[in-house]
């Protein structure tokens, strides 16, 4: 190994990137804009709920329920109506989401301490946007029944002092807003930093098979491993500037909030950066052209973004496949870089994840070092 | 054939490389004396760039041995890329670095630095007459300079051997010419030149070569050599209309022993001048007009086109 001959290529390579205006953009840019696309444009916040109101009670504790949701701020009423023969219109019209129906005998119920019950009908064509409704649905209505709860036991209390008092508040922790920004903009620098190195390092080793220049290194004193250091040390370079680029977008425009250590993400993510540096020159090994270096790339970019956990969480995959995504390393570092994120929890509680991100790091890199020098020599 | 390796640049024997079943270079052997222009011609697909791949250390060979500056080229590889420049058939430098860039950045690699590479650099500018274009991006010269800067980049870390793989494919006349003289320059300075082409007029330029068809060396020698040896007779130049039928009528001829089409003229190999009247009766008889016959001088090329109709038939 000589140091000299590894800086000489990789400052060739770091010219080579300077005057590529294409990469350049796409370097700049590409975070920025899949920040925006993943964090504000694929939203998954729910708000301003358009809720139909069937109220068949028409009782005090019925307009109570109402007004709870509409108090909520996730619920806007939009209309009330008089029959359920209006529900199926409304709804296949698309002119409200959700129709709450409080049937007659709910206030009877609740005064005789009987269980009642309230009707939700939702629109379903976006089951992830019908179950966050639902959620919130839960919420609303457990919120009323502890404070009708609370209300009895005062009564209680009053002839027996010492009767205990459970209060059961719904908090949601780590994401007190449940912004979906908080949670995709992790997700979107791991698929940044994931895409561009492995891209870059695969499409920087095959242009110069493709323009011939290889075979000229080939018959310089280059070694394999010089060649190959000298070809991805750029870019673990430039995905750790690309790194901080899109940590400073999402911190100051995006205005994410990190929990966790800052220098441990940065240091994981150059763990992570062995896995892709390994993909690119693996990539590289089996491509001829640029084109097929692209699309073999995102042969593994498909199921890295699908089975990761970037998108569907993994718990509500099936079975059979989330046993797969143990096999997709993004997965782990999706878990420590969400950990870091939004938990703000350290090694302590994550060394699980990076023991098995560094174990796919150096195999991964190992195997696709081994199969590059091979095809040189 | 005892070899000593230290006369020679290159030895090669028995060199056998398959791709699969196909066999590209088939049981080679050669030398190449230390300082000499060795030129190693054949069309394309003769196998001349698989054999230069392999004395490079690209390639390895299926079978057969070989040295290169006296070092073995299965087992001493490394050893032998410091001692030899390598210019491929496809242009192979760094478009978008300039002038400067590329040569400092294959001088780097080949260890030169600081003075040293100073002062290559200013060589090699001046070699490939690109001083005043060293800012230039490589990709915005012309062919001809380019392939110019890709001789003095090959050249940077000043090596004993040079291998060149049709350097002048695809320039113009004016600048092959050029490239030429920058070939003789350097074997001047004691640097043993390998060069391909398949430019049948180069050949006159080597000092000895090697014609290759369809991976078999199919003759070697010096140019005087190789015309002596392979134009045993006459040489006529027949100008004839119409030319195919000449050809087909000549061909039948039994006192013609080759003939082939040579721009707008025929070449055809006799015994002596005394059968041309032969010649005229046979195509006066066929309709056929003659303009003049004459005879000329064998060029390669004609060596060459009687060489591989040999092989053609043999085969
Ligand atoms: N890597 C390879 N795999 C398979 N066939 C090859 C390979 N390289 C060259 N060949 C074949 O070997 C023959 C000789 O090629 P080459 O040495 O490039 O010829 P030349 O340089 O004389 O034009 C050609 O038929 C070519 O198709
Ligand atoms: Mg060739």
């Amino acid at each position: 190994m000589n140091l000299h001959r590894i800086l000489r290529l990789m400052k060739k390579e770091l010219i080579q990137v300077r005057r590529d205006r294409r990469i350049l953009a796409f370097l700049f840019i590409a975070p920025v804009v899949q920040l925006f696309l993943f964090g504000y444009a694929v939203s998954t916040d729910v708000n301003h709920v358009a809720m139909a109101v069937l109220d068949e009670d028409r009782t005090a504790a019925s307009r109570a329920l109402i007004q709870r949701f509409t108090a909520s701020g996730y619920f806007d009423q939009v209309a009330y109506l008089s029959g359920q023969a209006e529900i199926d219109t409304l709804l296949d019209a698309g002119r409200a989401q959700m129709v709450l129906r409080v049937p007659r005998g709910f206030s009877h119920d609740l005064s005789r301490g009987r269980g009642t019950e309230i009707q939700t009908l939702l629109d379903g064509t976006d089951s992830r946007k019908a179950r966050v409704i639902e959620g919130y649905t839960n919420g609303v209505v457990r919120l009323y029944g502890s404070e009708i709860l609370r209300a009895r036991m005062q009564v209680l209390r009053a002839r027996l002092p010492r009767l205990p008092a459970v209060d059961a508040r719904v908090r949601v922790w780590y994401n007190p807003e449940l912004k979906s920004v908080n949670f995709m903009v992790p997700g979107v620098l791991c698929m940044v930093l994931f895409l561009i190195t492995m891209l870059m390092t695969s499409l920087a080793i095959v242009r110069e098979k493709e323009i011939g220049t290889l075979e000229q290194l080939v018959v310089t004193p280059l070694s394999a491993g010089e060649l190959m250091l000298g070809k991805t040390l750029p870019f673990l370079l430039i995905g750790l500037i690309e790194f901080v680029l899109t940590l400073l977008t999402a911190i100051f425009i995006f205005r994410v909030d990190v929990a966790g250590s800052i220098p441990l993400l940065f240091v994981l993510s150059a763990l992570f950066l062995l896995t892709t540096l390994g993909l690119g020159i693996f990539i590289s090994t089996v491509s001829k052209t640029q084109h097929e270096a692209t699309l073999t790339g995102f042969l593994f970019f498909m199921p890295f973004i699908l089975l990761s956990g970037f998108i569907f969480p993994v718990e509500n995959m099936p079975v059979g496949i989330q046993w797969a995504t143990y096999l997709i390393p993004l997965r782990y570092f999706l878990e420590i870089v969400r950990g870091i994120f939004m938990r703000g929890v350290g090694l302590e509680v994550l060394w699980p994840q990076v023991l098995v991100l560094a174990v796919f790091g150096v195999g991964i890199l190992a195997l696709a070092a081994a199969r590059f020098s091979k095809r040189l020599g | 054939m005892t070899l000593t390796s230290n006369e020679y640049a290159v030895t090669i024997s028995d060199l056998v490389k398959k791709f699969g079943s196909f066999t590209a270079v088939d049981d080679v052997s050669l030398t190449v004396g230390r300082g000499e222009i060795f030129g190693f011609l054949g069309a394309n697909g003769a196998g001349k760039s698989t054999t230069i791949r392999i004395l490079c250390g690209i390639l390895a060979p299926t079978s057969g041995s070989g040295t290169v500056a006296g070092m073995d080229i299965v087992r001493e590889t490394e050893k032998i890329k410091t001692r030899i420049g390598y210019m491929s058939q496809r242009f192979s430098l760094y478009e978008d670095l300039t002038v400067t860039e590329n040569i400092k950045f294959f001088g780097e690699v080949y260890g030169v630095y600081g003075e040293r590479l100073a002062q290559r650099t200013a060589w090699i500018l001046e070699m490939a007459n690109l001083r005043e274009r060293r800012d230039s991006l490589t990709g915005e010269l012309a062919m001809g300079w380019k392939q110019r800067l890709a001789l003095g980049c090959a050249m940077v870390h000043e090596p004993d051997i040079l291998f060149l793989d049709e350097p002048t494919a695809g320039v113009d006349p004016a600048s092959r010419r050029r490239f030429w003289e920058l070939i003789y320059t350097v074997a001047e300075q004691g640097v043993t030149v390998f060069v391909t082409t398949h430019y049948m007029d180069e050949a006159e330029h080597c000092d000895r070569m090697a014609l290759m068809h369809r991976g078999r060396i199919i003759a070697l020698g010096t140019p005087a050599e190789l015309k002596e040896r392979y134009i045993a007779g006459t040489l006529l130049e027949v100008w004839a209309e119409p030319m195919m039928a000449a050809l087909e009528c000549l061909n039948s001829l039994p006192v013609v022993r080759e003939v082939a089409m040579f721009g707008s003229a025929l070449h055809v190999v006799v015994g002596s001048l005394e059968d041309v009247d032969s010649l005229r009766a046979a195509l006066e008889t066929m309709d056929i007009r003659i303009e003049r016959i004459e005879p000329a001088r064998p060029s390669l090329e004609d060596v060459f086109v009687a060489l591989i109709e040999h092989a053609e038939r043999g085969a």
